[in-house]
């Protein structure tokens, strides 16, 4: 349904948007994530049409969109501190959307009601905006932009600004909600936990391009390059060099260790990151003595609920792991970590 | 120390502090008011057959009014599009033009009078070139005395009010509320009707009431533009009280002028009240870009080149003029001698009539300087307690700021007269009216100097006080590393303002100097009332140093005020 094509764009003199290209198919909810300052509301801006790109092209359908203005496009945008107009009350807002379609008042009114029923806030509409909480004006813009019957929905950080326990309350909120409308969604957003609990496909931007496209499961066990790994907060980078090919070693401050290819072509001497994820660590008992085994020393144990995350350091490496049984602070304890689950990628952090 | 003494000791000082801005308002204010107002009255009680009084004053009553919305709808087609020019639009020269549009609000009437004589008057600029390009022996462009030019200079002054305040609504409008509208369908006109243009409003009507009074109240415009056929309220006073030497009639006017400012302020407040609080204002201004569309550059172009003739032109007219000399002097030979001259600047420095009217226009220097330094002082001591009493008071500031802003809605001409019609009797008959002269300067400043300060002390967190002293400052220290340091801007823009606001003030001071120490406004009044080049070329020339002084004292406003602050 929706393509983007190329699209580069220039903020205050730097490239910041480098050929980004994707398309968003009927009913699936894209989750674009990126560090602040990566450009991804910038991009939801320009397939918005409020603003435009230096070149690139953006289709519908197969027909071209790019220079067509934002009021046209049919787009529902909702904006990251919900810039609901102050002026108007909770209805008000709501139906702003309905009017300019041009509906009979009946029809406006009927639908207002009907959006104000899916975020459960009837009792609302003749409220100032201004009176409401942060959670409640995040329901109304939610409902503006949908009242319209957009063909595409956009949010921009929706969540941005609320506290954690609503947050979590909220995505669940949202999730049926966009599943309920069955509409293209493309959602920006920072915060993993956010984009893991909504997304169909996640996109990952860096430095101005997306690094990786994907299913949360393929990003979670397959991350295309070190920074994916780290941004999403998969476990432990560990540098190194290639000694070995076949099997793949790499030699660390831990040691050479055996790590698996994850489908990339290696070189003897090339640059790897290891990525040690917690749950894989395995604590034996006796001294190093096979493969990827190596002592390290606990610094210290937290209890998690379920499980316990301890911090160790080895040859002045830190890195964390997760255990099942409590490990004592100070103590020695020998560290194995299975090859075929050391993911040997490329890239900087 | 308990809560309950600090508490106590406030009492005391909270009635200390409002024992000074109190006493000097009810000697320099609420006197003269009680005095016309008992004026007006025993005139109504006396002259029952005297039907053609309040005749005149429905007259002069209806063209004030008449002329007052007319400037104000004028300022609004010239200020609403340069609202959105400098809120919106990064062009060359853009940081110049917002510097002269923003100039006129500090300058003195008669230099705006003396200005538009130099561009449109019978020896300005337009008639002395037309005279000489077609050989007429007359000036044929007669735009002085006219209605015309009372509107021009009307939108001369307040056009950078409406640019000021609109201009920095519409800079402050979350930028997101619009794109909101758009995302949902609405067309640009749409956007403008449904979103922006409510959003404006109240600091749009706000603008323009304030416009409507200023145009309503004034005086020396139309004294020197209108000519003997054009009178407000504030010129029919003047006339009845100095010339007439009516005073009941003068009083009556000033009843009905305070009476109708007072009405229009207390409007003004109404209408001009935030109403969305922060939700329609973005954290920091909006984005300026330059014209892109073939549309947006000729609407720049546009509204700058109309922007430069109506406010530069006069100005440039003004300067130009004072230095170049067009016609035979009286006592010369025949033939004009033209070019570029210094001799009106030569002149102000020289006694040369020895008329005994005569009086050296370095004499009018000398006074309004020393004027303009103690109402400066008046008004800053003054303004500064103030602030303090009105801050400290709490709830009860709601009630007492209008009393304090009372004097804005006084006329100075009001003042004036009421100074005339109290000091002249026991027990202030032995008062100088020249020593007067400096505290009706500094009343008139003052509701500027509280608007300006109070606004700035209430921006001090107390947070900061209370770690002072906990740090071990007594209240004495506190206030002068604390409180001083932080009120250091706004105090110097209070200084620069209420100087030049005394240095130009000229309604009261017309009242009040007497024929041998005129200020520099009464002086240039003089000047240009009288026949002949030298008087025309030296009320240039006087005007041109005003002119100057009042510019670089809105350069040092401009500089010196906080960013994101308005004086209004």
């Amino acid at each position: 349904m929706l393509e983007i094509r190329e699209i580069y764009k220039n903020y205050e003199g730097r490239p910041l948007l480098q050929g980004i290209s994707f398309a968003v198919q009927a009913g699936e909810t894209v989750c674009l994530l990126g560090e602040s300052g990566s450009g991804k509301s910038t991009l939801l801006r320009i397939i918005a049409g409020l603003e435009a790109a230096e070149s690139g092209s953006i289709w519908w359908d197969g027909e071209e969109i790019s220079d067509m203005p934002a009021h046209k496009r049919g787009f529902g945008l909702m904006f990251q501190d919900y810039a609901l107009f102050p002026h108007r009350t909770v209805e008000q807002n709501v139906a702003f959307g309905l009017r300019m379609l041009g509906l009979p008042r009946a029809e406006v009114e009927a639908r207002t009601r009907a959006a104000l029923g899916i975020i459960r806030m009837e009792d609302f509409a003749k409220r100032a905006v201004t009176e409401l909480s942060g959670g409640e004006q995040q329901r109304v813009a939610l409902a503006r932009a949908l009242a319209p019957n957009p063909r595409l929905l956009m949010l921009d950080e929706p969540l941005g600004a609320l506290d954690h326990a609503l947050r979590v309350q909220l995505i669940a909120e949202l999730r049926s909600i966009l599943h309920a409308s069955a509409k293209p969604a493309i959602y920006v957003t920072h915060d993993r936990e956010e984009a893991f609990g909504l997304a169909d496909t996640l996109m990952l931007l860096h430095q101005g391009r997306i690094v990786q496209a994907g299913t949360t499961a393929q990003l979670f066990r397959q991350p295309a390059n070190a920074w994916a790994a780290g941004f999403l907060g998969l476990g432990t980078l560990l540098s190194g060099s290639v000694v070995g090919l076949e099997p793949l070693r790499v030699k660390t401050a831990l040691g050479v260790l055996q790590a698996s290819a994850c489908g990339q072509e290696w070189q003897v001497g090339g640059a790897a990151q290891l990525l040690l994820r917690p749950r894989d660590a395995l604590v034996l008992h006796g001294m190093p003595e096979g493969e990827n085994q190596f002592s390290a020393c606990v610094v210290d144990c937290l209890f998690m609920g379920e499980t316990y995350q301890s911090h160790l350091r080895a040859n002045d490496f830190s890195f964390s792991i997760q255990t099942d049984r409590a490990l004592a602070p100070g103590s020695d304890v020998t560290i194995a970590f299975p090859p075929e689950r050391v993911s040997c990628l490329k890239g900087e952090l | 120390m308990s809560n309950m003494n600090g508490k106590r000791g406030g009492l005391w000082w909270k009635l200390l502090l409002w024992l000074l801005p109190a006493a000097f308002l009810l000697i320099f204010f609420y006197q003269p008011l009680t005095a016309i107002l008992r004026l007006a009255f025993s005139m109504r009680a006396e002259g029952g057959g005297q039907s053609f009084f309040p005749g005149l004053a429905a007259k002069t009553f209806a063209f004030t009014l008449w002329q007052a919305v007319l400037s104000t709808l004028l300022t609004l087609v010239i200020g609403l599009p340069a609202a959105y020019l400098f809120s919106h639009y990064e062009f060359a020269g853009r940081k110049f033009l917002r510097l002269i549009a923003l100039l006129p609000f500090i300058l003195p009437t008669v230099v705006v009078a003396v200005s538009f004589n130099s561009l449109l008057g019978p020896r300005g600029w337009l008639n002395v070139g037309l005279m000489a390009l077609f050989g007429l022996s007359e000036p044929p462009v007669r735009l002085l005395n006219s209605l015309p030019a009372i509107l021009l200079a009307h939108v001369f002054y307040n056009s950078s009010i409406i640019i000021r305040i609109v201009g920095g609504a519409w800079s402050r409008l979350d930028q997101k509320l619009t794109q909101a509208a758009q995302m949902l369908g609405a067309n640009p006109w749409q956007v403008f009707w449904e979103v922006t243009f409510p959003l404006l409003l109240p600091a749009a009507a706000g603008a323009s009431l304030l416009v409507f009074l200023f145009d309503f109240t004034s005086f020396g415009v139309v004294l020197m533009l209108g000519g003997p056929a054009f009178a407000t309220l504030e010129v029919e006073i003047y006339t009845q009280a100095l010339y007439l030497f009516n005073l009941p009639l003068a009083g009556l006017l000033s009843l009905i002028q305070l009476a109708f400012t007072l009405l229009v302020a207390w409007a003004h407040n109404r209408v001009s009240l935030p109403r969305y609080g922060k939700a329609a204002l973005s954290a920091e201004k909006a984005n300026l870009r330059p014209p892109r569309t073939k549309k947006e550059k000729v609407f720049t172009f546009v509204t700058a080149a109309v922007l430069i003739a109506l406010l530069l032109l006069p100005l440039l007219s003004l300067v130009t003029r004072s230095l170049v000399s067009l016609e035979a002097e009286r006592g010369e030979r025949g033939e004009a001698q033209t070019g570029f001259t210094l001799r009106y600047y030569r002149e102000l420095f020289r006694d040369t009539t020895g008329s005994i009217f005569y009086v050296p226009p370095a004499v009018a220097v000398r006074n309004s300087v020393l004027y303009a330094a103690a109402a400066m002082l008046i008004a800053n001591m003054l303004g500064l307690i103030t602030s303090y009493a009105l801050h400290f008071s709490g709830r009860l500031a709601r009630w007492l700021e209008p009393v304090l802003i009372l004097p804005l809605g006084a006329s100075a001409v009001t003042l004036g007269l009421g100074f005339v019609i109290v000091f002249r009797r026991a027990p202030w008959d032995g008062v100088s009216f020249s020593i007067l002269i400096p505290f009706a300067h500094a009343l008139v400043a003052l509701p500027l100097v509280v608007r300006t300060l109070l606004p700035a002390l209430r921006g001090i967190p107390d947070s900061l006080r209370q770690a002072a002293s906990t740090l071990g400052a007594g209240w004495a220290r506190v206030f002068r590393e604390v409180d001083l340091p932080l009120l250091l801007r706004p105090l110097l823009v209070c200084m620069v303002f209420a100087f030049t606001i005394s240095l130009g003030e000229f309604g009261a001071s017309s009242f009040l100097s007497t024929g041998r120490n005129p200020t520099i406004p009464v002086a240039i009044y003089r000047y240009i009332s009288q026949p002949g080049a030298l008087n025309y070329g030296q009320a240039l020339a006087m005007s041109t140093i005003l002119l100057v002084v009042c510019a670089l004292g809105s350069l040092a406003i401009e500089k010196a005020r906080l960013p994101g602050e308005e004086l209004f």
